[in-house]
C-alpha cells in the first residue's frame, strides 16, 4: 500500500476529512489525569506531550520531553466502550406491544488504535458483531511497563484490520507521521490529506522504531502453551494464593478490551412501560454464576481461576483464539496490582514441581 | 390499590426523605399506591395490614424491638432502607462501648433514657424481603424496588462492588491513577459510583459487598496514605456493625 508523510497539520486534516464524511472521531484525550478515549474534533484535542508511567495497580500521566500525541500506552478505557457499550437497551414494550430498539451507534472512526487494541477489536467484534469502525492505528514505538503484546502475538506492529496506520516520529526533522493505508477506504481518505510521498528512509525508520518496541516490552507471558497450563492447573493450590490478594472487584474484566459478558435485566416503570437492557457483567460477581438454588463460583479462587482460564485457555476452544492481547490493562487497573503474566509464571512453576495441588 | 406504609426507627429521616425527593415520580406513584402511613408526609395514619412497608432506622430501644415485630406482622412485603436499617447505622458505634457510660455523660437526666445496649439492623429482629443500602439510599434504587414490587418482578439490586458501576460509567480509578484511598473494591454497589465521579474515594456508606476481601484492601489503603486512625474511622462510621470481613 502507498505511504505518505504529514505533520501535525496533516493529522488535523485527516481528522477533518473523517469528520466531514460524517464519522464521529474518537481518540485519546487527557481527562481526570488519565489518557481517556473521547470524541476528538481536531489535532489540538490530542494529548500532545503527555506520556504515562504504569505499573501493577499504578498509573500516572507524566510530561514527556517531546510533543508526541501518541506517546502513551493503554489507558483506563478501551474501544470496547464504543463497540460494546456498558449499557444497552435491547427492546422495549408498552401498551401497544413490543418494540425493537433502533441502533443509533454512530459511524465511528477510531484514532490512535495500538496493535494490541486493534487485535482486541477483532476478537470483540467476532463475538458482538456490529458495524466495523474506521480504524486509524498508531504503530507502537514505546510500549508501557505492563505491556506484553509480543507474547500474545498481537503487536507491537499493527496486524490486519486497520484502514490507515500511522507511525509517529519526532527527531531533528520535527514531528511527523508516516501514514500507510490498509484498505481501499483508507487509501481514499488518505488521498484527501495533504502530504508528501514517503521515501524509503521514512519507511525504514518507522520499521526500525516498531522493531525496537518489540524488544522493549515491559512484561512477557511464560513461553509455553497457556491452554495446556490452565487446563492442567485446574486444581493448583496457587488459585488460593491469588485469592488472598484478589479483591474480586471486577476491575480487570471491566477494563479488559475483550471481556464481553453482560447481564440482561428487565425494568418497568409506573406507566406500564417495560425495557429489557444489558449491562457489562463480570465473572467476579457472585451473581454471575447464579443458577437455580445458588451461585456455583462463590470463592475468590474459583472466580479468578474462571477468568484467567477462560481468557488464556478455553477462549481458544470457544473462539479459536486467545482472549488476551497483552495490553496490560488488567495489571495496571487492578487496585491490588495482580499481574496475569506473573500468575501464569508462578502457576507454571508450581506445575513443574508437581504435587502442589490442593 | 396497594397500600404503602413508611416507618421510622432510630435514624435521621434522610432515607425516607429520599422518597419525597422523587419529585417527578412522586405524583405518578400516588396514582398506583395508597400512602397509608408516612409521617413525613401526612399525620393521617391508616390501620394495617399494609401491602408494602418501608422501614428506615435501626432497632435501638426495647419499644422499637416490639414495634418492628408488629410492623412485620402487618406487612406483606418489608423493605428496609439505609445504613441504619441494614447494619445498625452510626449509632451502632455504641456496640463497641458501654451504653450506660455514654448515657451518663451525654444526658442531664440519664434515668429518662431507655436504650438497648446495641443498635441492630432490622434483619436481626424480623425477616426482611428487600434491603436498600446507603447513607442515604439511592433514589433510583428506591424507585427500582417500588416499580418492581408493583409489577410483580424481582428488583435489580446487584450485591457486587462499587468498581463495577465506576467502570461502566467510564470513570478513571481514583486509587490507581491518583493515589486516593477508595473503599470501592469492597463496598456494595448501588450509588452509581457517586464519589469517584467527583474525584473522591468511596468511604463505604453502602456497607460491604457480598464477600468483600477487606484484608487485601487494607495494605492498599495504607499505601494511599491512610493510617491506623483513618482506617479505623472509615470502616467504623456508617456501617460499623456490618460484616466487613
Amino acid at each position: 500500500m502507498a505511504s505518505q508523510v504529514f505533520d501535525l497539520s496533516g493529522l488535523d486534516a485527516l481528522i477533518g476529512v473523517l469528520r466531514a464524511d460524517g464519522r464521529v472521531v474518537v481518540g485519546p484525550l487527557l481527562r481526570d489525569d488519565a489518557i481517556t478515549l473521547a470524541e476528538v474534533k481536531s489535532a489540538t484535542d490530542l494529548p500532545s506531550g503527555w506520556g504515562v508511567e504504569i505499573g501493577p495497580g499504578h498509573y500516572r500521566v507524566r510530561r514527556r520531553t517531546d510533543t508526541a500525541v501518541f506517546g502513551h500506552s493503554a489507558g483506563p478505557q478501551s474501544w470496547k466502550r464504543f463497540l460494546h457499550p456498558p449499557h444497552r437497551t435491547l427492546m422495549s414494550s408498552d401498551s401497544s406491544g413490543f418494540h425493537a430498539v433502533q441502533d443509533d451507534t454512530p459511524d465511528y472512526a477510531f484514532l490512535g488504535v495500538r496493535a494490541c487494541d486493534l487485535a482486541a477489536i477483532g476478537k470483540l467484534r467476532q463475538i458482538t458483531g456490529g458495524r466495523a469502525p474506521f480504524v486509524v492505528a498508531a504503530q507502537c514505538t514505546e510500549p508501557g511497563e505492563v505491556c506484553f503484546c509480543t507474547s500474545m502475538g498481537c503487536g507491537p506492529a499493527a496486524g490486519p484490520g486497520y484502514d490507515i496506520a500511522l507511525t509517529e516520529r519526532i527527531d531533528e526533522q520535527g514531528q511527523r507521521f508516516l501514514a500507510t493505508s490498509g484498505t481501499a477506504e483508507g487509501a481514499a481518505v488518505l488521498a484527501r490529506v495533504p502530504a508528501r510521498e514517503a521515501v524509503p528512509e521514512d519507511i525504514a525508520l518507522a520499521e526500525q522504531d516498531v522493531d525496537a518496541a518489540a524488544r522493549n516490552m515491559g512484561r512477557a507471558m511464560p513461553e509455553l502453551d497457556l491452554r495446556d497450563l490452565l487446563a492442567a492447573g485446574r486444581d493448583s493450590a496457587h488459585w488460593e494464593a491469588v485469592a488472598e490478594r484478589c479483591l474480586t472487584c471486577g476491575n480487570c474484566t471491566m477494563v479488559c478490551p475483550t471481556c464481553f459478558c453482560v447481564s440482561v435485566e428487565d425494568h418497568t416503570d409506573l406507566d406500564g412501560n417495560a425495557e429489557r437492557a444489558q449491562r457489562w457483567a463480570s465473572c467476579f460477581e457472585i451473581d454471575f454464576s447464579y443458577l437455580h438454588g445458588g451461585a456455583v463460583r462463590t470463592s475468590g479462587a474459583a472466580r479468578y481461576r474462571q477468568w484467567m482460564t477462560h481468557k488464556l485457555g478455553t477462549w481458544h476452544d470457544q473462539f479459536g483464539t486467545s482472549g488476551c492481547v497483552g495490553c496490560g490493562r488488567c495489571i495496571a487497573w487492578c487496585p491490588a496490582g495482580i499481574d496475569i503474566t506473573e500468575e501464569a509464571a508462578v502457576l507454571s512453576q508450581t506445575m513443574k514441581h508437581g504435587g502442589d495441588r490442593r | 390499590m396497594p397500600s404503602i406504609a413508611v416507618w421510622k426507627f432510630t435514624s435521621c429521616d434522610g432515607c425516607q426523605l429520599t422518597l419525597l425527593d422523587c419529585e417527578d415520580e412522586l405524583l405518578p406513584l400516588t396514582e398506583h399506591v395508597r400512602i397509608a402511613h408516612f409521617l413525613e408526609v401526612t399525620s393521617v395514619s391508616e390501620p394495617g395490614p399494609y401491602d408494602i412497608s418501608i422501614v428506615e432506622g435501626s432497632v435501638s430501644t426495647p419499644e422499637e424491638a416490639e414495634r418492628i415485630r408488629w410492623i412485620r406482622d402487618q406487612s406483606a412485603i418489608l423493605v428496609v432502607v439505609g445504613a441504619c436499617a441494614t447494619s445498625g447505622g452510626i449509632q451502632a458505634l455504641r456496640n463497641f462501648a458501654d451504653v450506660d457510660e455514654f448515657r451518663s455523660i451525654v444526658y442531664a437526666r440519664p434515668e429518662h433514657i431507655t436504650a438497648l445496649a446495641t443498635s441492630t439492623p432490622i434483619s436481626a429482629h424480623v425477616t426482611v424481603d428487600h434491603e436498600l443500602r446507603g447513607c442515604p439510599i439511592d433514589k433510583g434504587q428506591l424507585l427500582e424496588v417500588l416499580t418492581a414490587l408493583l409489577a410483580g418482578r424481582a428488583p435489580d439490586l446487584p450485591d457486587t462492588s462499587v468498581c463495577t458501576d465506576c467502570k461502566r460509567r467510564g470513570l478513571t480509578c481514583v486509587m490507581v491513577a491518583h493515589g486516593t484511598p477508595c473503599l470501592g473494591p469492597v463496598t456494595h454497589a448501588g450509588c452509581g459510583a457517586l464519589c469517584p465521579a467527583v474525584n473522591r474515594g468511596c468511604y463505604g456508606c453502602f456497607g460491604p459487598m457480598n464477600q468483600p476481601n477487606v484484608p487485601a484492601l487494607v495494605p492498599l489503603l495504607r499505601r494511599s496514605g491512610m493510617g491506623d486512625d483513618e482506617l479505623h474511622l472509615v470502616f467504623r462510621t456508617f456501617n460499623a456493625n456490618a460484616e466487613w470481613s
